[in-house]
């Protein structure tokens, strides 16, 4: 197990590295060298795992200089949120950052004894989430070295700062590591805050007003998350004098774990702290993939996976799951509203983490199921989805999803890898429905029809936004000229490795549920429950089958049918052809067919305050009632 | 092997066009009898349908016919999960994902009529369903378990435990059906004011893998009408018959009484029947199990 330290450490030597070499090209090697060795230290890890049972090891870290390093890490941290907090006159953040690294400071060497258990641990969930981070982070960091070099190319405006840029993804990658790894709670909250400031800063990385603006509104969500964290170890260490995530579960202590979980929500950007992850999307494309949808707000439901059996039938299950829930409804429906292709994709991703939320919050071992499933699902599907917008959005100069009509004919291969994850995302038989259909299942099974409702509505919402910009990349092009592909070929590698990720995920998902899913309900449960069972699953497969068959056969049949061409029907005032049309002043106009957003009703500016208003309102009163109730029993 | 889904299953590719067929015949009977006119023989569908495929194919872009034809095979799939007795929700999802074809298939010109079509089905299909969800969710709490196969074989029937979902799911049935007042995408009658909406720009064999498809799915529909009221009784399939021909004359009741609503009244009324309906009934349920 000496890789634990190696894996956890590397990535931030490879940040070094990243920071020092400014030629592009040495640049790109080494990055596609760290990426690598990350990956085959992750392969080496995932088959001594597997050679030795499976078993979790804890892993009890006795050395001075690491406590040391930390500890000046967590106040360096502190004093660049402080100068940046100054530079930019948000003084007031900067109190978010210091309350909570003076409070952890404390408590480590002034507070309260508590006793010295193992930090880190090794068990399935977290070998699952290491798999995730170091292949789709990795190869979103493969795809970024190709994708960064078009986008200085068309935004000279914009100063290069490649070296920082990789840089900080790949402290965000070890910090991500040590996350996912950490049994104590103080190394988690270090992490964690880690994470925290990486986003921040890539968020802010072209330096705009907007960029500056929206990364600082991350940073405050998310510090927010930290400080609750901190005030639930804080409680944890005056109750039971132990900050190990496994025995605050074990012992349901109410107060830390409400706060746990207050902390999991903004991280995972659910109603009322889903602006930040809105805003996050003017960051350059890899990172938000690689922060914003695929990795870093897996984090937070990561903590809820790990806090789930203590949440079942209490009330902070309860508000965990409604808010996920509501996120989920509210979400989709906010992004029928929305025709920028990276918006869409952030309110879906706020959408999906709400299912996976509202799973974890209901605690039992059939929701564990359904949320894994979707877990890994959502990591391909929408890695893949960001990878391929941003190498439209490239190639056309715009990621407006009307300007994508007909980018079938024009983009070809980007066109029919974005219907693939389109499909993925909630077509059946794909596997975000797969899972879709285990949470719907485990739901009922939990009696639970307020979830049923919420599930049922956002699925159909969901359906909409989605169909209608399908339709779109197959309707008819505008403009007849094929546009210039100038998608780098390690953005194709990355793309085209999700594709058959995403293809096998599915396939596999018999084996997958029997080998990784159902060990991980059993190491968190003790018991273990296969929501969906294998008859469904197969005929899930056939129909899959069928639903990639089936249009290439009919496709196949019908190519050399005679058909005589016509014009399309415009009440006879067509302009000779399909694309223009007679208006009455008898002039030839062009033809604009658009999707259809419902501005008037779902617009963001007239739907999300009063949603962010609602939530707040319920998880305020919610926080209230659970730590009165616990302060009251004692 | 058990012989009888396969059995069904053979029954409804085969049966389903005669039977969706006569029923529309029969509904454009009773319609013209009711506003007055004679009306046409019940088998003129079929005649329609034959002399569709005999017309000269004409075609506004290449590729739709694919997208048809996949509509027809995955709604043949959809059905034939129900009646070989598979999960009620798979039969669902996979009805969804057939839906989707055809907006796809309306997408693919550059028809205005066509795509105002498109993005009215998509409307619908969002108003109905959660109504379609909360139905196969019913009968799972009402009976433990998804599979059609089971629910048949219940002792009760399972409306006895579903009347708001039921009543729910007539409603959405008008949806489903193309009848107004909620025939917003394209409608069997020709006073649409997008002329035929979804199907604007499919003619000759393309429109006529459409009726097809309908039929099939007409049969589908009455299948989950039946499945409310069929238990382990044989008599209770006669009843089960007497019901889908009472919901079929409703529908062609209200098509006849009826006026076309905008899409804000399709789309409210019907959560707001999904939620009142479909919700109560089903938490009502849901605390009665628990």
């Amino acid at each position: 197990m000496n890789l634990i330290p190696f894996l956890i450490c590397f990535p931030f030597v490879a940040a070094i590295f990243m920071y020092f070499i400014r030629n592009n090209k040495i640049r790109n090697r080494v990055a596609y060298a760290s990426v690598g060795v990350i990956m085959l230290a992750t392969l080496w890890l995932l088959v001594d795992f597997l050679s030795h049972g499976g078993q979790a090891t804890a892993i009890l870290v006795e050395n001075e200089l690491v406590d040391a390093v930390i500890l000046i890490a967590e106040i360096g941290l502190m004093l660049l949120v402080i100068y940046l907090c100054f530079k930019y006159k948000k003084l007031w953040i900067s109190l978010l950052s210091i309350v909570q690294t003076l409070l952890i400071i404390w408590l480590e060497k002034c507070g309260p004894a508590f006793e010295e258990t193992p930090q880190l641990l090794v068990d399935r969930l977290s070998v699952l989430m290491i798999v995730i981070v170091a292949f789709i982070g990795g190869m979103i960091t493969v795809y970024a070295t190709g994708y960064m070099h078009g986008y200085h190319h068309y935004h000279r405006e914009f100063p290069d700062r490649r070296y920082y840029f990789f840089s900080l993804i790949f402290v965000f990658l070890g910090a991500m590591f040590g996350l996912v790894l950490s049994k104590s709670m103080l190394w988690l909250d270090f992490f964690w805050e880690v994470t925290s400031i990486c986003s921040f800063l890539l968020i802010g990385y072209t330096k705009t007003d907007e960029a500056i603006h929206n990364s600082f509104r991350a940073l405050w969500m998310n510090l927010l998350g930290g400080l609750m964290l901190a005030i639930g170890i804080a409680c944890s260490i005056y109750e039971i004098g132990c900050v190990d995530v496994q025995t605050i579960v074990a012992q349901g202590l109410t107060i830390p774990i409400a706060c746990f979980a207050f902390a999991a929500l903004t991280k995972s950007a659910q109603l009322p702290f889903s602006r930040w992850l809105l805003g996050a999307m003017v960051a350059p494309t890899p990172s938000s993939a690689l922060l914003h949808s695929a990795t870093m707000v897996k984090a937070g439901v990561y903590l809820l996976f790990r806090l789930s059996p203590a949440l079942f039938g209490t009330m902070t299950g309860t508000m965990v799951s409604f808010i996920g829930g509501l996120t989920f409804l509210l979400a989709s429906l906010l992004a029928i509203s929305k025709s920028d292709a990276k918006a869409v994709l952030a309110y879906s991703t706020i959408s999906n983490l709400g299912l996976i939320v509202a799973c974890a919050g209901v605690g039992m071992s059939e929701t564990i199921w359904a949320a894994i499933y979707l877990l890994i699902f959502h990591a391909v599907s929408k890695a893949m989805m960001f990878q391929d917008v941003g190498a439209v959005e490239n190639s056309l100069h715009s990621r407006n999803i009307e300007n994508m009509q007909g980018l079938i004919y024009r983009l070809p291969r980007l066109a029919f890898i974005m219907l693939i994850g389109i499909a993925g995302m909630y077509l059946a038989p794909f596997g975000m429905l797969i899972a879709k259909w285990a949470a719907f299942k485990a739901f009922v099974d939990a009696s639970n029809p307020l979830l049923i409702i919420f599930i049922a509505f956002g699925s159909s919402t969901t359906m909409f936004y989605w169909t209608k910009w399908m339709a779109k990349i197959i309707g008819p092009p505008r403009v007849d000229t094929p546009l210039r592909d100038v998608t780098k070929k390690d953005e194709y590698v990355s793309l085209y490795i999700h594709v058959v990720i995403m293809l096998v995920v599915c396939l596999l998902c018999i084996p997958m549920s029997k080998y990784v899913v159902i060990p991980i309900e059993l190491s968190l449960f003790g018991s273990a429950t296969m929501t969906l069972d294998s008859a469904d699953i197969m005929v899930m497969v056939i129909l899959l089958i069928a639903i990639v068959v089936l249009p290439f056969v009919c496709y196949l049949g019908t190519k050399r049918h005679k058909r005589k061409h016509v014009i399309s029907y415009m009440n006879g005032v067509n302009a000779g052809d399909n694309k223009n049309f007679i208006d009455s002043y008898g002039e030839e106009k062009q033809l604009y067919t658009a999707n259809w957003y419902m501005m008037d009703y779902l617009a963001e500016n007239k739907l999300l305050t009063p949603c962010v208003i609602v939530s707040a309102g319920v998880l305020i009163i919610m926080m209230c009632l659970i730590i009165g109730g616990a302060v009251s029993w004692m | 092997m058990d012989v009888k889904p396969i059995l069904f299953v053979i029954l409804y590719i085969v049966g389903a066009p005669f039977i969706g067929g006569f029923l529309d015949g029969v509904d454009r009977k009773i319609s013209a009898r009711m506003q007055g006119r004679k009306g046409p023989s019940v088998f003129q569908p079929f005649y329609d349908v034959i002399k569709l495929f005999q017309k000269e194919p004409l075609v506004v872009k290449r590729s739709q016919t694919f997208l048809v034809m996949t509509y027809l095979l995955f709604m043949v799939i959809a059905g034939g999960l129900f009646f070989a007795g598979m999960d009620l929700l798979l039969c669902f999802f996979a009805l969804t994902t057939c839906a989707m074809f055809l907006v796809l298939a309306a997408s693919f010109t550059h028809s205005p009529y066509a795509s105002v079509g498109c993005q009215r089905e998509l409307v619908q299909m969002m108003a109905y369903e959660p109504m379609v969800l909360l139905t196969a969710v019913g009968f799972y709490v009402a009976t433990g378990t998804f599979y059609v196969k089971d629910i048949i074989h219940m002792n009760t029937s399972a409306i006895a435990f579903l009347p708001g979902v039921f009543v729910g799911f007539l409603f959405i049935l008008t949806i489903k059906m193309r009848k107004s007042p909620f025939d917003l995408s394209t409608a069997h009658h020709a006073h649409q004011e997008i002329v035929r909406g979804v199907t604007q720009e499919m003619v000759g064999s393309n429109l006529a893998l459409i009726h097809l498809a309908e039929w099939y799915e007409v049969v589908f529909l009455m299948g989950v009408v039946a499945l409310f009221i069929v238990n382990s009784n044989p008599v209770s399939y006669v009843v089960a018959l007497i019901v889908i021909l009472a919901t079929y004359f409703l529908e062609i009741l209200i098509d006849n009484t009826s006026a076309r609503v905008n899409w804000k009244v399709l789309l409210v009324s019907t959560w707001v029947v999904t939620l009142v309906a479909g919700g109560i009934n089903l938490t009502i349920l849901v605390l009665m199990h628990r």
